[in-house]
């Protein structure tokens, strides 16, 4: 069952440009496990596309099969939203950004949807660059069949019911680097402050974003033993820098001194603002980023942030040279070539 | 060099075959040397001297190397099927072959080889004449590129079929024209090496041969084309703007002619830019993915495969069926089952494809029988898939797909306009006042659809695979679920009217025996019905062209005393869907079943009807 929230609100309310309140941006009642982390991803998805006055109708919710996958519901109610198959939201959503370029396409997959049934189809979707928001909220677990370990579970972790992890986990994140994905990101759903910025970030920009969520599965994967229980990501989380998003138009106001801090500027206008806290950050550099991942993940630490920003990069359109006007809105006229032509096509078969 | 001349066409049998414009002329070649184009000039010479001809190519699934043969028949009554028997020509061209090809030939036939070589006393068969050629011998001598030695040979052995069957060189001097345009360069070495064939069979045979070709009027505005450029084609005319596809035999043909129709055809005046996008993806589930996706969000789209994709695509097909979203596939079928031979002709589809996913599905099928058809029906399934909202299957197969068939021109109807079926535009939005994605407002179990991004407020929903209410809204109500799927079933019914009826052909006087065929038996048909009527008996036909089907033909079947369904398959699967679908008593419909990979032949249905047919007086009378 799926159900509605109440559309009561407080009457005062502070709205957005377009005149649109947060609760504008809501979906229905989510129906997942209280306390589950993908809830937190679905309230820091509705306040960045209320922050960013997205129009809700210009969104596309996509997503595979599982926990996650039904997150969509609980966002965006006024967007259309696909609850594709298992593992193969990456090519529905293909199909739906060459259908029309002009909408966001907020996609939404967990372990077992990206890491094992549709590793094929994420690895391809990075390749092709499409223009997106591809969201993994990763619990390392199976909620929806009740607990059995994913491909991104750490090595030698044990499940709720003390099965253990045998072999070598997936990182996501370094698979988007090295398959040559645009924007590139880790974040905790328990850390609003780094994550909203990151999506807000990831939208505006113009290719394909890859975002991580560690999201704690807090029935089948909390436990002392596990490696993505909240606890755990709490002590073993560091961050390379912090970053912030500043909108188009807004001015920058906070201080930011020379060698800490670098702004890049997205394809809207909007910039990206980064206090590094490690030295030797960079965003430029995905080979560094992938060796900073691992070198982490052996000191038992998880890595979370900005890994790699590409704002040159060609997104799929670009390199199909597809037409600007979206080609679900092309007519019949720009479309079917017409009986004199054909007539021409017959005379090349006699 | 010539030294077969006792048993050469200089010396011609009185049992030597004696035929004008009725013959069947066989090339047996090795595939990877270039022997496609020059065979397909020689089809197209002899359409071009206004005969009817049919080619088929019968190919290994191999790049280079195993022997490949190229079948041309010439009809000048109009038979386009293969026709069964020995082919009165042989030209051998393949030594890996050449036992088989010697021995295939017809008694009082020719076997055209290349002479370089000679033949053992084994290889000499009595009640045959030998056309002896030098063929490498003279490329030998004529060029110094080891690749003109070997392309050069299939042209030399086409300039001396044209002296042999009396086929005008003028015309295969205007097919070089043609084929190499803006390459001009290639045009008079193409030529010269045809003179080089059709000099030395002139000097050293008696020409033209007693079979030969005369120049007829009998092929009006027909063109030749193959199936996989037809649907191609019909792909860009419906409209399709999104392709997801994965290379397989022997559909790929078809994404490439759209490929590059729409190269041609597609590029936005103004700014040069692609009015299509095109993918070849990861897979078959991830070709069909993008399909969906793209008509989810309001574009034609489509995606073209064959057996082993259709059983990838099956999951993907469930969940278009259910959430309602257009789709065309075309299937170019191939014998299965799993890799089966990819490079042979079946349509052993019809099953799978009518029930393809898990749980009470079912889809719509168009069986197109000609190229023609191919560009109908693919145009037309973008109409039906927003018509109807659920995938529609073109099914097609090898023979179709990959071999040119003589056939009507496309026409365009420039008054038609595209049919997208029940899409609300932000206008009609603000006038619904209570909308259900899945309400069935109209009776005809068709809903209407939005498109994503079309109104700020009104018509978004969540498409899903699970079971929904009338809303989109996610529910496990027994009673709801329950309303739905029989809403699904009423949309077939509606779908059995909106497709193209079947064609039936009935004397004034109803036959005993009626003939139930689909797609490409049809070839077989007319030739059958003329043999059958030699034979006294009188036949009506029915041809199948889409599923769902309707009374018409449960009334077709009622009508006649004995009704045979034709199809290339073992199984009979069709033969399965009309007792199915239509509640036919087994007992009525008798199977004609050809399944050996290549297409059938009026001798294999009549052998298979007049048989029955004895069989069941047999028993009546005992």
């Amino acid at each position: 069952m799926s159900f509605q929230k109440s559309k009561f609100h407080h009457p005062r309310l502070p709205v957005n440009d377009l005149g649109l309140n947060y609760r504008d941006y809501e979906g229905a009642l989510s129906t997942l496990c209280a306390g589950c982390g993908h809830d937190a991803i679905t309230s820091a998805i509705v306040q960045a596309c209320f922050e960013l006055s997205l129009p809700p109708h210009k969104v596309a919710k996509m997503s595979g099969i599982g926990c996650s996958s039904k997150a969509p519901n609980y966002f965006l109610n006024k967007a259309h939203g696909f609850n594709t198959v298992h593992g193969r939201m990456p090519s529905v959503t293909t199909g739906a950004n060459l259908a029309n370029r002009e909408l966001t396409y907020l996609a939404m997959s967990g372990d077992g949807d990206s890491a094992s049934i549709g590793l094929g189809q994420f690895a391809h979707v990075v390749r092709r660059q499409l223009n997106m928001l591809y969201m993994v909220a990763n619990n390392g677990v199976y909620g929806l069949t009740k607990g059995q370990l994913a491909a991104t579970a750490d090595r030698g972790m044990k499940n709720k019911v003390g099965e253990q992890s045998l072999f070598t986990d997936i990182d996501l994140c370094v698979m988007a680097l090295q398959l040559g994905a645009t924007f590139v990101a880790r974040s905790f759903s328990g850390d609003k402050k780094q994550l909203v910025p990151l999506i807000k970030a990831a939208i505006s920009h113009q290719g394909f974003a890859f975002i991580d969520i560690i999201s704690p599965c807090v029935t089948f994967n909390n436990h002392p033993d596990s490696t993505r229980s909240y606890d755990y990501v709490h002590e073993h989380i560091t961050t390379a820098a912090v970053t912030d998003f500043v909108p188009v138009k807004k001015e920058i106001t906070s201080d930011c001194a020379e060698g800490i801090c670098e702004d890049i500027c997205l394809h809207d206008g909007s910039l990206m603002r980064i206090h590094k806290l490690q030295a030797d950050y960079e965003t430029k550099n995905a080979m560094k980023a992938i060796v900073d991942i691992e070198t982490h993940k052996k000191k038992g630490e998880i890595l979370t942030g900005l890994f790699y920003l590409d704002t040159n990069g060609e997104h799929y359109h670009e390199i199909n040279n597809t037409t600007d006007t979206p080609l679900n809105e092309l007519n019949q006229d720009a479309l079917c070539p017409g009986s004199r032509i054909l007539s021409g096509i017959n005379d090349s078969f006699r | 060099m010539n030294e077969p001349s006792k048993h050469g066409a200089n010396e011609p049998y009185s049992i030597n075959c004696q035929a004008i414009n009725n013959f069947v002329v066989r090339f047996a070649n090795t595939n990877g040397t270039g022997s496609a184009s020059s065979n397909n000039m020689f089809a197209k010479a002899i359409l071009r001297m206004g005969i009817p001809v049919s080619a088929k190519n019968i190919f290994p699934s191999n790049i280079q190397g195993l022997p490949t043969w190229y079948e041309v028949r010439i009809s000048e009554d109009n038979y386009l099927a293969r026709r069964s028997g020995s082919p009165e020509i042989v030209v051998a061209m393949n030594a890996q072959s050449l036992a088989e090809d010697i021995a295939s030939v017809a008694n009082g036939g020719f076997l055209l080889y290349d002479s370089s070589r000679a033949l053992t006393d084994s290889q000499f068969r009595k009640n045959i004449s030998y056309l002896a050629i030098p063929i490498s011998a003279i490329c030998q001598k004529e060029y110094q590129d080891p690749r003109h030695r070997q392309l050069f040979k299939n042209v030399i052995y086409i300039g001396a079929l044209a002296a042999l069957l009396n086929i005008e060189f003028d015309v295969l001097k205007s097919l070089v024209a043609d084929q190499f345009k803006g390459k001009d360069k290639l045009i008079t070495p193409n030529i010269y090496a045809l003179e080089l064939g059709y000099q030395y069979a002139n000097q050293h045979f008696t020409c033209p041969l007693s079979i030969k070709v005369e120049r007829r009027d009998l092929v009006e505005n027909r063109i030749m084309v193959d199936g996989n450029t037809a649907c191609g084609l019909g792909a860009v005319y419906g409209g399709a703007t999104v392709v997801g596809w994965y290379p397989i035999t022997p559909s790929t043909s078809v994404v490439e002619k759209f490929s590059s129709y729409c190269q041609r055809l597609r590029i936005d005046p103004a700014s040069g830019k692609r009015n299509y996008a095109l993918v070849q993806a990861e897979d078959e589930l991830a070709a069909i993915g993008i399909a969906i996706g793209a008509s989810w969000n309001g574009a034609r789209s489509f995606t073209a495969t064959s057996g082993p994709g259709i059983s990838l695509m099956t999951e993907f097909l469930g969940l278009a069926y259910f959430a309602e979203i257009p789709l065309v596939l075309i299937n170019v079928q191939r014998a299965g089952p799993s890799t089966g031979m990819p490079t042979r002709t079946q349509q052993s589809d019809v099953l799978t494809c009518a029930y393809a996913s898990h749980g009470d599905t079912k889809h719509i099928l168009l069986f197109p029988q000609d190229p023609t058809e191919c560009f109908e029906f693919t145009a037309l399934s973008f109409d039906l898939a927003d018509q109807l909202q659920t995938p529609v299957i073109i099914m097609s197969d090898l023979d179709l797909g990959m071999n040119d068939h003589l056939c009507s021109e496309f026409t365009w109807d420039d008054k038609q306009q595209y049919q997208l079926g029940k899409v609300l535009s932000e206008k009609q939005l603000d006038e619904v006042k209570d909308y259900g994605r899945y309400k069935d407002t109209d009776g005809d179990g068709i809903c209407y659809r939005t498109i994503p991004g079309t109104h700020p407020d009104k018509g978004a929903f969540f498409t899903r695979g699970t079971s929904r209410n009338e809303y989109a809204g996610y529910t496990e109500n027994s009673t709801e679920y329950v309303a739905n799927m029989d809403r699904l079933d009423k949309k077939f019914v509606t779908a059995s009217l909106l497709v193209p009826q079947a064609e039936i052909i009935e004397g004034k006087k109803t036959a005993a025996v009626g003939l139930i065929y689909f797609g490409t038996s049809s070839h077989a048909i007319d030739e059958s019905r003329q043999q059958l009527k030699d034979h006294g008996l009188a036949i009506d036909t029915l041809r199948i062209k889409a599923f769902p089907f309707n009374n018409q033909i449960s009334g077709f079947i009622e009508r006649h005393h004995h009704s045979f369904v034709i199809e290339q398959n073992r199984d009979g699967q069709m033969r399965t869907l009309l007792m199915n679908e239509l509640n036919i008593d087994p007992a009525k419909l008798n199977a004609i079943l050809n399944y050996d990979g290549l297409p059938i032949t009026s001798t294999f249905i009549v052998e298979k009807v007049l048989n029955t047919l004895a069989l069941q007086q047999k028993i009546q009378v005992s």
